[in-house]
């Protein structure tokens, strides 16, 4: 298998080189149940690739995101599927630790650029999880075309999202035919992943629009410390989890009986890029920021409670009989109880893609949602938000993306997307 | 609408002190109060001719004649340009009463032709003894004055927004091309107030995206769209109705408000906030791109703000208010670069640079202003 990434982590005398080292990493990640922080062996160590669900929607976020989302350039079917098929085996490999081809970044012959790009030499799996999805148009262009012949497999899930209200979308840096998200614990693993899988593409697809995270903003797990976003505020307390595995039954996986059968075990994945201004943001007072959010910005309490993980009581009124939650907090525009019970499991991202030529930062949240079916999770949520929530002051939607993401694969002869195209 | 911060209505404060008389064309009982009848002001394009400038304290009747082209506006100032009383919207030819209770102290009288920039100053002394104001007394003092400025700002407000309702229905393109911003200004300058009223504000100052599919895209922007993107103003009468329709009712709605000194503060913030988020980006008019009068409108409208707290605010931190006066300075300053006669230079005629200028004075500026609310709870 040549020489691999992980032949730094035997020297260092981390773990065993091989399958081994990674399944034990592997192992760790999974193993973390009490620690509230990851440990660095568990970050370090690699996520398993196959399995009935893709990894990278319940694993425990990662804190690091390259997200990429790419056109099909090529009208041919079968080289689409066969770059799929080439890119299940490369992701397979690189998610335990190895050069993203098998020959590797500096085992080939002088004369043939490498089939590794070798910047994750040395550096271990790092909990790198790939997860594919694939957007309305792959199924019809905007003419209405059938490009590879699956249209008739569309989900009524995969609609086109609705424009919400104030909505400032760059068209440049949405949707896209297929998505692939890369979250490791190290940013260069991340990038490396994508990188790679963008040129054995070449060709048959092109880079559409690419996003960097770092700092994840929500929690998947229960042994995971709720982290904040850049407004400061913990994010994710109320998120659908790992551990509720009756609620992501009902939420998150979709079935076939949902009308794909393509679909059964896989989910939709919403991107939106929010851009915040935080600088006026910064300037607000601290009450008002908890107004806004509904949560003590330092406990992440709802307001009127007294810890993070309370239930949502929004019968309990302040100290001048005014309800402690307003009726407009982000935390009840968005709470279930709100939305005809829709809930969904939230991994997004902090972004700061460097700063917007007015002496502002261009920062905000990669919001990042699955769910079993958008259109009855995502959107009444988002529409009752983009309609009432006073954080829209502060934030803007440049972005919007939907993408089908298949149900894993099962195992070596198995590849992304197998049951649309067969 | 946030509970505690800004757009809940005030419990109002009790009036107290100086708003009772003051106002504009009052009529009768103050009049017998004045010593030697109205004081001349004659307004021209060049000059502010202030017949007396040293009188006694209590209310003083000013009659402003306007013998420019231009249409004025008289203002009396005390200390860092507080509104003591003022008179908007003086059409040449045309003669306003301004009745204004002053306590002893020195003030100064403005005139602004083409109704921009510091104006045409002058000083006015008012002779007699005051006590000082109490720090109760100031911060309610500070609701009072704003409301005055309110009141005479929603004035002006109908007049023009009826006047550009009127060229739009007349099918005027460029006079009410002409009349947008000038409206507009009088709407951005008191817009904490209108957005204490949720519904009425999208209706009339919605963007385009904000509205939702299948709802109807109405208000100033609506027809700044028709007048700019196609010209056509032909179906644009019942929309300009109803903007007319809307702007009468949260003109009733806000001056029968009262903001508490904590409100000031924050719509003080929130004005420039405004700007940041919307006027330096383009996007508020991004038909028309007369996004400086906005702008300006917004800094003004600030300021006023910030001026009816001032009493307050120099009791309890003066040095505060020293900086507040520079960077209001440094904006206007930056600001007037861009003055393009009675107006301003449109949007997309700003370079990057001006952009960022304009940016970081707004930012240098909206930092001590997020203090002052902290200070005045304080």
């Amino acid at each position: 298998m040549g020489i691999t990434r992980r032949k730094a982590m035997t020297i260092a005398g981390v773990g065993v080189a091989g399958i081994a080292g990674a399944a034990a990493g592997a192992t760790a990640v999974l193993a973390a149940d009490s620690e509230p922080t990851v440990p660095v062996s568990a970050a370090s160590g690699a996520v398993p690739f196959h399995g009935d669900h893709q990894a990278g929607i319940v694993t425990p976020a990662q804190d690091r995101l390259h997200f990429v989302a790419f056109d099909v350039v090529t009208k041919d079917r079968d080289r689409l599927v066969s770059m799929l098929q080439d890119w299940t085996a490369a992701a397979a490999r690189m998610t335990q630790g190895q050069d993203a081809g098998t020959i590797g970044a500096v085992n080939g012959i002088p004369e043939a650029p490498p089939d590794d790009t070798g910047e994750a030499l040395d550096l271990p799996p790092a909990g790198l999880t790939l997860t594919i999805g694939f957007g309305p148009t792959l199924f019809r262009d905007a003419s209405g075309v059938d490009r590879f012949g699956i249209a008739a497999k569309r989900p009524a899930a995969l609609e086109e999202l609705p424009k919400f209200p104030a909505d400032a979308l760059q068209p440049e840096i949405s949707g896209g035919d297929l998505c692939v998200q890369a979250c490791a614990n190290d940013p260069q693993v991340a990038v490396h992943a994508i990188r790679n899988l963008a040129r054995i593409g070449m060709g048959v697809v092109s880079v559409r629009w690419s996003q960097l995270g770092f700092g994840r903003t929500s929690s998947t797990s229960r042994d995971q410390v709720t982290p904040r976003n850049l407004f400061g505020f913990k994010d994710g307390t109320a998120n659908l989890k790992a551990e509720d595995t009756a609620l992501l039954d009902e939420h998150l996986w979709a079935r076939a009986a949902d009308g794909a059968s393509w679909m059964d075990g896989g989910s939709y994945l919403v991107a939106r890029k929010i851009r915040m201004t935080i600088e006026t943001w910064d300037r607000t007072s601290l009450g008002e920021q908890e107004e806004i959010v509904g949560r003590a910005k330092g406990s992440g309490a709802p307001l009127g409670h007294q810890n993070e993980f309370d239930e949502l009581d929004f019968t309990i009124k302040g100290p001048e009989g005014e309800p402690a939650i307003a009726d407009v907090a982000h935390v009840k525009l968005a709470h279930h109880s709100q939305n005809s019970g829709a809930r969904i499991l939230r991994r997004g991202y902090n972004f700061v893609d460097g700063s917007d030529g007015l002496g502002r930062l261009n920062a905000g949240l990669f919001f990042i949602s699955f769910q079993r079916d958008a259109h009855k999770q995502f959107v009444p949520i988002q529409l009752n938000l983009a309609r009432h929530d006073v954080m829209n002051e502060y934030i803007r939607h440049v972005s919007s993306a939907l993408f089908a993401c298949p149900p894993g694969v099962k195992d070596g002869g198995d590849y992304w997307g197998r049951e649309l195209f067969s | 609408m946030r509970s505690r911060y800004l757009a809940t209505v005030a419990v109002a404060l009790l009036a107290g002190g100086l708003a009772a008389c003051s106002g504009s064309d009052d009529k009768g009982a103050d009049a017998a109060a004045d010593k030697g009848g109205p004081i001349a002001v004659n307004a021209s394009d060049t000059g502010c001719e202030v017949g007396v400038t040293d009188v006694d304290a209590g209310t003083v009747q000013f009659k402003i004649t306007n013998k420019g082209a231009k249409v004025t506006e008289f203002y009396v100032y005390a200390a860092g340009d507080r509104v003591m009383g003022e008179v908007e919207n003086i059409v040449p030819g045309l003669s306003r009463d301004l009745h204004v209770e002053l306590p002893a102290g020195t003030y100064e009288t403005a005139c602004k032709p083409g109704m921009i920039g510091k104006g045409i100053r002058g000083p006015l002394k008012v002779n007699g003894s005051a006590a000082p104001l109490t720090e109760d007394a100031a911060l309610k003092d500070a609701t009072d004055s704003y409301s005055r400025y309110v009141k005479s700002q929603t004035d002006a407000l109908l007049t023009k927004t009826q006047e550009f309702v009127d060229a739009v229905k007349a099918g005027d393109v460029a006079k009410a091309k002409t009349l947008f911003p000038v409206a507009r200004t009088y709407w951005e300058r008191i817009e904490p107030v209108a957005e204490i009223f949720g519904d009425l504000d999208p209706k009339i100052d919605g963007r385009e995206e904000v509205v939702e599919e299948g709802m109807k895209f109405t208000g100033f922007h609506a027809i700044e769209r028709d007048l700019w993107k196609t010209g056509d103003i032909s179906k644009s009468g019942p929309m300009a109705d109803e903007l007319m329709v809307n702007v009468k009712e949260i003109v009733a709605k806000a001056n029968a408000e009262k903001l508490s000194p904590l409100q000031l503060a924050n719509g003080a913030k929130e004005l420039l906030d405004e700007v940041a988020t919307g006027k330096i980006t383009g996007e508020e008019d991004r038909y028309s791109h007369t996004d400086l009068w906005d702008f300006n409108a917004n800094v003004e409208g600030s300021k006023a703000a910030i001026s009816a707290l001032r009493p307050a605010l120099e009791q309890r931190n003066a040095d505060l208010v020293k900086q507040l006066d520079t960077e209001f300075a440094n904006v206007d300053s930056a600001l007037s670069k861009h003055r393009n006669g009675d107006g301003w230079k449109f949007h997309n005629e700003l370079s990057q640079d001006d952009l960022k200028a304009l940016s970081d004075a707004i930012n240098a500026l909206a930092e001590p202003i997020s203090k002052v609310a902290a200070v005045v709870a304080g």
